[in-house]
């Protein structure tokens, strides 16, 4: 080698094979132990990586919807409201197991209905799911110590409707509270993620869970607000946008059933001048883009102090550039597939909106494949507070940087939207990080880091984020009625 | 009627009578409205006029008891548990003149009246004492899979709304006020329409207990005019609709719904107030917030 500048490294594609997902050709509803066609119009899913049909999904009718509500009501009133504590923490050990048995075969269902790197599905979504029923399969005979009085009652069916952003591990964030807790559960997947959930009820089977103990139907916001208003569903749940859960919460003002709401929410990260510089470049990066930027929580703003926010976002810009965009079934992306069309549009609407207000935007120059829904990590300097792009939630993978002067300055700006789900402080100065964290209205404060979850840790939002909890002692009081 | 209240004790002295009014930011105001309204007792005798709040006094108290929020949530817990202690200290004081008020509200004997008062002040002495212990009973460390600490501590949600019960005009009051105060929120409290005046007495009790000025806020007047309002005021971040009629909860929480705002889930009929409080007001009216930071050298 003569050269003086060494070849910057090559990336050898590393795809993951698309055959280990198993797919069927066809995917069918889950009602009362048995899968059955379905009397609602069938759908296709699709590869949001490639626009291709992945598979064709049996369509709910709301004939199917009050089926698998009387097999849920059913199920609580003969087969899992009586079983001991004990017995359910095996049926939840023994779905915990399975899924870590196919989580390599999950991970590849998943990054492929979803767009999201298969790497991250097999490193972060699939474990994680496992772990929600491991640890709740431990509290199942436990409840009696859980700090809500003794035997504390379930509510009986529970009606859930899922996003798609991590479809199996929300799935395993809700199922399993309330199977431990001794509700029986109606679970609607996201019409365009409805794969991993349809699968989870095949694990259901392999569990030898009672028929009828959770029942999967599919479809979108008809069969959504059908289910969760359903007189037989006693406890309704969803996890989504702020804008379906006020829907949700007039159309069951009155009628007496409090809905669990796990709503959304942009997240702001504030790097103060003191904070660790790798660290926080990394956070931020990966507070913005990780799963395509579709968290509820993700890190969208950040608030930096003036002083070092040129460098800051210099050095933002080219770690974001280093992101591989592209095949998620490549063990090498960083940054997979937007979910779907619409929420392409949708990201792409508001990227415009904020050049026409005057933001100041930089794309990663990396090339983006020619098919399938993609863009290209995306970063806002010169952000008001005034401009949409800081008030709405993002919910894709765009950063926006604000500057502040003083902590009190970025506290009122992280603080200034009617959101409170999680946010980010960087800072060496552990009084300055804690002194911020009581501060911040958010249900969740990372401190130097960022999208940490795990089982025993309660997580949900503040305000119009919606206050429920998953996780941890507390997040059992959504599924018991205490 | 009260002693006070008689137009003569009965010596041939004529009583000086007191002037009810509203309880905002620490103030003690009219209604801006002007209006006020007869106060009966449970025989249909009248006890006094009591002010007739308006929507326009309604948002004064909230922009009060943010600011009185401020000061509240950030004092510490042992300073909140100090001044709710002496509003028990307070109330026992005026025990006799709380039995009084109760008596004619509810239509009981004074005996009967002076053990819902005994009942009042051992149930804010109670909340009192919790005061420095959400934390530990709530809150705690989460034993999480990696290198990090986590722990997750309730606060306060902030502003509340608080429908007072419409029966029991002192003991329900504060069995609702209490918690509120106790976890760390501000309050502006919708007194009971027919049984106002224990609550109007009450405020110069929070008035003299260092309390912080719009921590509590107390408006008389007719719940069912003002209550919506209080449901969907964006500043106010939850609900507790106690006192509401059925007819009006429906409307209540279609009114929260717009801000996603927390109603507490209560029974349509007044629960007995004398059982022994549980903890679960105080689990409602706080958010739990989990905090993370990385272990390392």
């Amino acid at each position: 080698m003569t050269d003086s500048e060494p070849a910057p490294w090559e990336y050898v594609p590393a795809p993951e094979s698309a055959g280990l997902a198993g797919l069927s050709s066809e995917y069918r509803l889950f009602v009362d132990g048995t899968f059955s066609a379905g009397s609602g119009e069938k759908t296709t899913s699709v590869n949001p990586a490639t626009t291709e049909e992945l598979a064709t999904v049996a369509g709910t009718a709301d004939s199917d919807v009050d089926r698998a509500v009387e097999a849920a009501s059913g199920a609580f009133r003969d087969r899992w409201g009586g079983l001991d504590g004990s017995a359910r923490a095996k049926y939840l050990f023994r779905l915990a197991r399975l899924l870590q048995e196919r989580g390599r075969e999950l991970a590849v269902l998943e990054s492929l209905d979803t767009g999201k790197p298969v790497r991250q599905a097999r490193e972060f979504d699939l474990p994680n799911a496992a772990a929600y029923f491991l640890h709740h399969a431990g509290w199942a005979d436990k409840l009696d110590y859980a700090g809500f009085g003794p035997d504390p009652a379930p509510f009986g069916v529970v009606g859930q409707v899922l996003p798609w952003n991590f479809p199996l591990l929300t799935l395993a964030q809700q199922v399993a509270p309330a199977l431990a807790c001794g509700n029986t559960v109606v679970v609607k997947p996201a019409e365009t993620t409805p794969l991993s959930a349809l699968v989870f009820a095949e694990l259901c089977q392999q569990a030898g869970l009672p028929p009828g103990v959770v029942n999967v139907l599919t479809g979108g916001a008809h069969t959504g607000e059908k289910l969760l208003s359903h007189p037989g569903v006693a406890k309704p749940a969803f996890v989504g946008s702020t804008e379906v859960g006020r829907r949700i919460r007039h159309r069951l003002a009155g009628t007496g059933r409090t809905p669990v709401l796990m709503l959304g929410g942009s997240g702001t990260n504030i790097v103060f001048a003191d904070a660790p510089v790798e660290q926080a470049v990394q956070g931020v990066v990966d507070g913005a883009f990780f799963n395509q930027g579709h968290v509820r929580g993700a890190g969208s703003r950040v608030l930096v102090e003036e002083s070092v926010a040129e460098e800051f976002v210099e050095r933002v810009r080219e770690r974001t550039a280093t992101l591989r965009v592209g095949d998620p079934l490549d063990r090498n992306t960083d940054v997979g597939a937007v979910n779907s069309a619409a929420e392409l549009d949708r990201i792409t609407r508001l990227v415009e909106t904020g050049e026409a207000e005057g933001a100041r935007r930089w794309s990663s120059p990396h090339p983006l494949p020619e098919r399938g829904y993609f863009l290209a990590p995306t970063v806002f300097s010169e952000v008001h507070q005034s401009m949409r792009l800081a008030r709405e939630e993002v919910f894709g993978p765009v950063l926006s940087v604000l500057t502040f002067r003083t902590p009190e300055e970025a506290v009122t700006k992280a603080n200034n939207t009617p959101h409170g789900l999680a946010a980010g402080v960087w800072s060496e100065k552990g009084s300055r990080t804690l002194w911020t964290a009581n501060r911040l209205r958010t249900g969740v404060v990372w401190g130097n880091t960022f999208h940490r979850f795990d089982p025993t840790a309660p997580f949900g939002g503040e305000r119009e984020s919606g206050s429920d909890r998953v996780g941890g002692r507390a997040g059992l009081e959504a599924y018991l009625d205490v | 009627m009260s002693d006070a209240e008689q137009p003569s004790n009965g010596r041939g002295r004529v009583t000086v009578p007191r002037t009810r009014k509203l309880y905002i930011g620490g103030s003690f105001p009219r209604s801006e409205s002007g209006r006020v309204r007869p106060v009966l007792d449970a025989h249909g005798e009248f006890l006094a006029n009591a002010a007739l709040a308006s929507r326009k006094d309604l948002r004064e108290a909230v922009v009060a008891a943010r600011k009185g929020f401020e000061s509240w949530s950030g004092a510490t817990a042992h300073g909140r548990g100090q001044v709710l202690f002496r509003v028990a200290e307070m109330l026992e004081a005026r025990r006799g003149q709380f039995a009084t008020e109760v008596a004619d509200a509810e239509g009981l004997s004074l005996r009967a009246a002076a053990d819902s008062v005994e009942a009042a002040v051992d149930r804010v002495f109670w909340y009192a004492g919790w005061t420095d212990k959400i934390g530990t009973v709530f809150g705690g460390v989460n034993q999480v899979s990696g290198p990090y600490t986590c722990h997750s501590v309730p606060e306060p949600v902030g502003v509340v709304g608080v429908v007072a019960p419409r029966e029991s005009a002192l003991l329900g009051l504060v069995s609702v006020l209490a918690p509120v105060l106790a976890a760390g929120n501000s309050a502006v409290v919708l007194a009971s329409p027919d049984r106002p005046l224990p609550a109007v007495t009450l405020c110069e009790v929070l008035a003299t207990s260092d309390l912080p000025a719009g921590v509590a806020n107390v408006l008389t007047g007719d719940p069912a005019e003002l209550a919506p309002w209080l449901a969907s005021h964006e500043d106010v971040d939850a609900l507790d609709p106690t006192g509401a009629e059925e007819s009006l909860r429906a409307r209540l929480e279609d009114a929260a719904a717009e801000t996603v705002k927390r109603v507490l889930d209560v029974p349509v009929r007044e629960p007995d107030w004398n059982e022994p409080p549980t903890p679960k007001r105080l689990r409602t009216l706080t958010d739990l917030k989990t905090v993370w930071h990385p272990l390392g050298q």
